[in-house]
């Protein structure tokens, strides 16, 4: 399939790329344009358009119910869930629409991983938990390979010091932090361009907290984060840019400086400022 | 409250009064229908409990004896010319030997002779028909012993095995005085020395005051209820009972003990005598077992069995020779483990519930091999992937239904559907099975959807996350989550499918079956049906069989039920 | 030979998965990772589609060859026996007999060959069967092994399959409600509108007659004993000893529910629970055995010390046993009900001073009166369709009388006892056993369809 040989060789090259992120001209990995989304009646999202850039940190802010989390789970398609939602307009990654119907959503998912507001490990091993996403798409041929893809990925999650010597423990006795960190490393072991973050440290406490974000900031080298939070000195702390949500419209995208010193909208003045949210 | 207070004298407030009597009574009345309520619930418990513990113990007493059997061990000479004149030595002969002769010599032997014809009647027929089974075992497994004399167990019949188990039924006194019999054997009278069976008379006489009372009873009650129709049993009856309160009145008259007063057996001399005629000093009567000498002896004693003849299958010549055997310690009693290695039978000392426990464990594997499955398939179906529409709504319904529909109508539809329409074989598992896995496909479906929506969704959201398709996530997450509990509906299910009856009645698996099956279409019964075909023989022995075949059974119930228990204790995630 | 076919087709549908699974690998030389779907995705849609051409064979080809090879017996009999349907069965027995080699003795001529052209015939069919289906598992494996490549979405046709099974087994379900249905309606209406059927009644004598006799039915030279198949007998019946046993039920299932529920300390109620969940799987044919051995003579007794005359098969011990069966139910749906009352509305009686039993009765029970009344439709629907209690323990005999001491017989007792042993199914005796079962059903089926959307109801109100 050459669109998951794709996924590879962007994953394998993006080292070298990733140093100049702010420099070089942005690479564009995410496009959504006229992004409408209804659950039966209800419409959630109007005329969403936005361009997220690649290996870049993305947060999307915004007061409870905007829609922030809507449009988020429609970069992997998890919306398709829900039988009620519908979905129009055109999201593209790398320049493909997604929800063109050739496109398998499961090696869609694979490309685009996601980490839940709640830690949600499986109820296995913790070992088992990092191989499952490999094993489903036969990334490794052998166990020595699969034994190195948890390896790496649990490093790349800064939990193998942790954990390193009871893989075989269940992945749900690890402490919160721990829990969501494995998480991330479930969904970074498959490698995929584009990890969505959907409210990751809100379960969390602040030095648990702090872990993640610094390894958000880390896995900015290879992957592309969109990361949806409540809090904004999170966003400011993670983010190269940030877009605001309100009412189920966007309201401002920008790098996140600007957004957070000089907003151009009103209401986006008004919620850094604390007046809602 | 308004009304009250204006009905009161004006200088009263309308306040809350709770120092008056009146309000003091008034709290005590409600504290005391406070307690009664309190009452009511906890008798309603103690009433249920006891419910069932009285289930439990009338079945345990009634079904404990089962476990044990009693035979005789006697030295049983097997001649080369009762078994084998030949001289052939193979299974064909030895099964095909006639040992009943071989048998009879060997009782003939064990008992003091001679008992005339009726004597040795009776004596083999104390042997159950399947007594000669064990040795026939023996010289199968072992032919050189045609020819030499074998100690062997030679199973006892029912009623003989009945008696031996009853407790109390006999009371023995030992006598006072001297008695001397007149003759060794056939017709004995005998003379006492003084009135030496004055107690025995005088507890005779006391029985008949009693039957008296309740041929009166019984009159009264015809009297009341029959009106002219039954005035000449009424009459009847009250004459009986009038001569027999003439007798009884009569301390020193003489008695005929007839079939429907107990019997009196003197022992004496080495022999039994069955009393026929009897005064305070003397007796006429038969002797069961032949006397030593026709001498006065003063070590006698006077055997009192209080059942009546007429009410016990038992003679009292059978209850002679089998008391006997057990004083010379030929009686054995032993494990019954006949019961579990053999089919049904009409007689019920060879009957057992090994046929019925094979039919089960076919019809039961039938029953899981097709509801498992089909249940957890379709309850993953429902709970996962059926579009939410009007269709599913109806099946949802459907199946909610389906879980209280009669027992019996599925077995008319076995009965339609299975025999008729697709002409299954009758009595066969294949077909119970069928039938059962029907009954309990709703319990597994629904407890195995309780078991599926109790997984966390964010489960099955993180394997979707890391692009597991939904087929997948369902199957490597969400239900191995959900197998303790997919599994704790599949145990209670199938116990209520072992304790099935009625459908299985309704498909034929009611049948008379001696063999045990060897395959899913083999004619058979289970075991709830075996309780049920035994409950309705006449034959006290089947009722114990029944009340072991239910034990059996609630073994079994016992056994999944606490399995449940564990799982769900054991595997009992909160998440 | 069917034998050999199923072998063979449990044999290749490994074999089929192996091949496939292994080509997977080999077209994308040893790395899965290239694949769309895994190998083995693309070993068990191969498997798949190998094993369902198969199984479509065996099952049309095998009942075929049955009749057709059963056609040329017919064919191969002398004419005048093939022409006499009744003697026809009866030859056709024999000759199944011979062809599996059970007869005993010589058979005549004309059946011998009969005999030998159905092996013939059935020999031959059952190798073409085999042929065929080998060929066509041969063509499906061919078709579906070529098309393995990198590309080809293996995993997304399997699982289309998976999900097609999925919904076959839920609608079993429902093809048991329809196979319910379909039975008791059919013959329902054999009994009473097949101008066939002697002796088969109107639907009004059914409904209201007042006798019922389905026995003579079977001897029609017996003119003494009138057939009638008066239903009013088995319904007072079956109610007296449904009123009985929830006369028992009902109050000692109902107050042990609200002092579980209410009450009882968590220890008792851990206690006291497997109680009743034991008394709730003893078999019925358990609590038939006790009906009739225990306490139908311990009832006989008390009642004749009073003078009264009880029958040995009398209601009220069947009853009682059934009401013995059904506490555990009424009570473990009354706790769920009671237990599903908000706290706050028991908060809101003890604000005023109430004690704990006016609580109980003027609150709770009030609000989960729904619950409960639903749970009593319920444990009735149990009592009406309840068999081997009323089997054993009840009698024969439809009377028509409401004396709890007398014999009656109910619905359940009249089904089973027409339709055990051998039944034709050309008799009305035993076509009233499917009008007894569309009843029962029908009866059962509206108290539970009631009871539901009470309950559902009850659950929307407080959730």
């Amino acid at each position: 399939m050459p669109e998951a040989l794709s996924i590879r060789t962007a994953a394998e090259s993006s080292p070298a790329a990733a140093t100049a992120a702010t420099a070089a001209p942005r690479e564009i990995k995410v496009t959504a344009r006229d992004v409408n989304v209804s659950y039966g009646e209800k419409q959630a999202l109007f005329d969403v358009d936005v361009d997220i850039a690649a290996r870049s940190v993305m947060a999307f802010i915004g007061p409870s119910g905007c829609g922030k989390s809507t449009f988020l789970r429609c970069i992997n398609r998890m919306n398709d869930t829900i039988p009620i939602c519908r979905v129009t307009g055109r999201i593209e990654v790398d320049g493909r629409d997604i929800y063109d119907p050739e496109i398998d959503v499961v090696q869609l998912r694979a490309r685009v991983g996601m980490v839940f507001q709640k830690p949600n490990p499986f109820p296995k091993s913790i070992y088992e938990n990092v191989a499952y996403g490999p094993r489903l798409h036969g990334m490794a041929t052998n166990k020595a390979e699969l034994d190195a893809i948890v390896e790496e990925s649990l490093r790349r999650a800064s939990l193998w010091k942790e954990v390193s010597d009871r893989l075989e423990q269940p992945g749900t006795g690890l402490s919160g932090g721990q829990q969501q960190r494995l998480c991330i490393a479930r969904a970074i072991a498959v490698s995929p361009e584009i990890i969505l973050m959907d409210e990751p440290c809100s379960a969390l406490d602040p030095i648990a907290t702090a872990r993640i974000e610094e390894l958000i900031d880390e896995l900015t080298e290879n992957f592309t984060i969109i990361i949806v939070t409540h809090s904004m000195q999170q966003a400011a702390r993670v983010s190269q840019r940030t877009a605001f949500f309100h009412l189920g419209r966007l309201i401002e995208e920008g790098p996140t400086e600007q957004i957070f010193s000089n907003p151009k909208d009103r209401r986006t003045q008004d919620y850094i400022t604390g007046r809602f949210g | 409250m308004t009304d009250l207070a204006v009905s009161r004298p004006v200088t009263a407030k309308p306040a809350l009064d709770v120092s008056s009597d009146a309000a003091k009574a008034r709290i005590r009345a409600r504290y005391r229908a406070e307690r009664r309520f309190r009452f009511y619930g906890i008798a309603a418990l103690v009433v249920t409990t006891l419910f069932l513990a009285m289930l439990l113990v009338d079945i345990v007493s009634k079904g404990l004896p089962v476990f044990k059997a009693h035979s005789l061990v006697l030295d049983v000479a097997v001649t080369q010319d009762a078994i084998d004149p030949a001289g052939k030595r193979d299974a064909a002969t030895i099964r095909a030997a006639d040992l009943a002769p071989v048998m009879r010599d060997a009782l003939k032997s064990a008992v003091p002779g001679p008992l005339g014809r009726l004597g040795d009647r009776t004596l083999v027929r104390l042997l159950s028909i399947g007594a000669a089974d064990d040795l026939v075992a023996d010289l199968l497994r072992n032919p050189a012993l045609i020819g030499s004399t074998i100690r062997t167990r030679l199973l006892l019949s029912d009623d003989a095995d009945i008696y031996l188990k009853a407790k109390g039924a006999v009371t023995s006194r030992r006598g006072d005085g001297t008695i001397t019999p007149d003759a060794k054997s056939g017709a004995v009278a005998i003379a006492a020395s003084g009135p030496a069976f004055a107690v025995d008379l005088a507890r005779i006489k006391a029985v008949m005051v009693e039957r008296a009372r309740v041929l009166e009873t019984e009159a009264a009650r015809l009297d009341r209820s029959g009106g002219a129709a039954v005035s000449d049993k009424v009459a009847d009856l009250r004459r009986e009972a009038a001569e027999l309160l003439g007798r009884a009145r009569d301390p020193a008259g003489e008695e005929t003990l007839d079939t429907r007063l107990p019997s009196l057996l003197l022992s004496i001399n080495g022999g039994l005598v069955k009393v026929e005629k009897l005064k305070a000093d003397s007796a006429v009567g038969t002797a069961l077992l032949p006397l030593s000498a026709a001498s006065a002896s003063s070590d006698w004693s006077v055997v009192t069995y209080a059942t009546p003849a007429g009410d016990r299958k038992i003679t009292d010549l059978e209850i002679a020779l089998l008391e006997h055997l057990r004083a010379t310690g030929k009686v054995e009693a032993h494990f019954n483990t006949r019961f579990f290695t053999s089919g049904d039978s009409r007689e019920p000392e060879l009957a057992g519930i090994r046929g019925a426990l094979s039919g089960t464990a076919w019809t039961m594997l039938v029953t899981l091999v097709l509801c498992v499955p089909i249940g957890v398939l379709a309850a993953i179906y429902l709970e996962e992937f059926a579009p939410k529409n009007r269709w599913t709504d109806i099946v949802e319904v459907n199946i909610n239904n389906l879980a209280a529909v009669p027992s019996i109508v599925f077995g008319l539809l076995g009965l339609a559907v299975f025999l008729n329409f697709f002409d299954l074989p009758r009595s066969a598992p294949l077909v119970g099975g069928l039938v059962l896995a029907l009954l309990v496909l709703p319990t597994i479906i629904i407890a195995s959807r309780a078991a599926l929506k109790s997984v966390p969704p964010s489960i099955k959201e993180a394997a979707l996350g890391v692009g597991a398709s939904h087929q997948q996530a369902v199957f490597h997450h969400v239900l191995p989550s959900a197998v303790p509990g997919i599994m704790t509906g599949t145990i209670i299910g199938m116990a209520h499918a072992l304790g099935e009856t009625a459908p299985l009645l309704l498909i034929g698996m009611v049948a008379f079956i001696v063999d045990v099956p060897q395959a899913i279409t083999d004619a058979s019964t289970v075991l709830p049906v075996q309780v049920y075909l035994w409950s309705d023989l006449p034959e006290p022995a089947f009722q114990e069989k029944t009340a072991g075949a239910i034990i059996v059974m609630l073994m079994f119930l016992f056994v999944m039920n606490a399995a449940a228990i564990m799982l769900r204790r054991r595997f009992e995630r909160r998440w | 030979m069917t034998t050999l076919y199923f072998v063979i087709m449990v044999a290749l549908v490994p074999v089929a998965f192996w091949a496939a699974r292994r080509r997977a690998f080999a077209v994308v030389e040893g790395r899965p990772g290239v694949l769309h779907s895994l190998p083995t995705y693309h070993g068990l849609l191969v498997a798949v589609i190998v094993f369902i051409p198969m199984l479509v064979v065996f099952a049309l080809g095998t009942p075929a060859v049955g009749r057709l090879a059963e056609a040329r017996a017919v064919a191969a009999l002398p004419s005048d026996v093939a022409a006499d349907l009744l003697r026809r069965s009866a030859v056709m027995r024999e000759v199944a007999n011979v062809a599996s080699g059970n007869h005993a003795g010589d058979p005549a001529p004309g059946i011998r060959a009969a005999a030998d052209s159905l092996v013939a015939t059935r020999d031959a069919g059952h190798l073409a069967v085999l042929v065929l289906g080998l060929a066509v598992a041969a063509a499906a494996f061919a078709f579906a092994y070529r098309r393995i490549a990198p590309a080809f979405r293996a995993r997304n046709h399997f699982e289309r399959f998976v999900r097609v099974v999925l919904m076959a087994c839920a609608a079993i379900a429902i093809l048991t409600t329809i196979g319910i249905v379909f039975s008791v309606v059919f013959e329902t209406y054999r009994f009473f509108f097949d101008p066939a059927l002697k002796g088969r009644p109107t639907v009004s004598e059914f409904l209201f007659g007042t006798e019922w006799n389905p026995q003579a039915a079977m001897r029609a030279d017996q003119g003494d004993i009138r057939t009638a198949f008066g239903f009013v007998p088995l319904l007072t019946g079956t109610l007296l000893i449904t009123a009985i046993a929830i006369a028992v039920a009902g109050p000692l299932g109902l107050f042990s529910a609200i002092y579980l529920a209410e009450y009882a300390s968590p220890r008792l109620r851990a206690s006291v629970k497997p109680i009743l969940e034991i008394l709730a799987g003893i078999p019925t044919v358990v609590l038939g055995f006790f009906a009739a051995l225990t306490v139908a003579p311990l009832i006989r007794g008390w009642g004749e010390s009073f003078g009264l005359d009880v029958s040995s098969e009398s209601a009220l011990a069947a009853g009682l046993v059934m009401g013995m069966m059904i506490i555990p139910f009424i009570s473990s749906l009354s706790d769920d009900v009671i237990n599903a009352v908000p706290q706050s509305l028991r908060d809101g009686a003890y604000a005023l001073g109430s004690t704990k039993s006016e609580t109980i009765r003027r609150v709770v029970l009030p609000a989960a009166l729904p619950g409960i009344v639903s749970a009593f439709m319920l444990a009735v629907s149990r009592a009406v369709g309840e068999t081997m209690i009323v089997v054993m323990a009840a009698g024969l005999a439809a009377k028509l009388t409401f004396n709890p001491l007398d014999a009656v017989t109910t619905i359940t007792v009249q089904i089973k006892t027409i339709l055990v042993g051998d039944q034709e199914f050309d008799s009305a005796k035993t076509l009233a056993a499917f009008a007894l079962g569309f009843v029962l059903f029908f009866v059962t089926l509206m108290l539970n369809v009631i009871a539901l959307q009470i309950v559902r109801r009850y659950r929307e109100q407080y959730d």
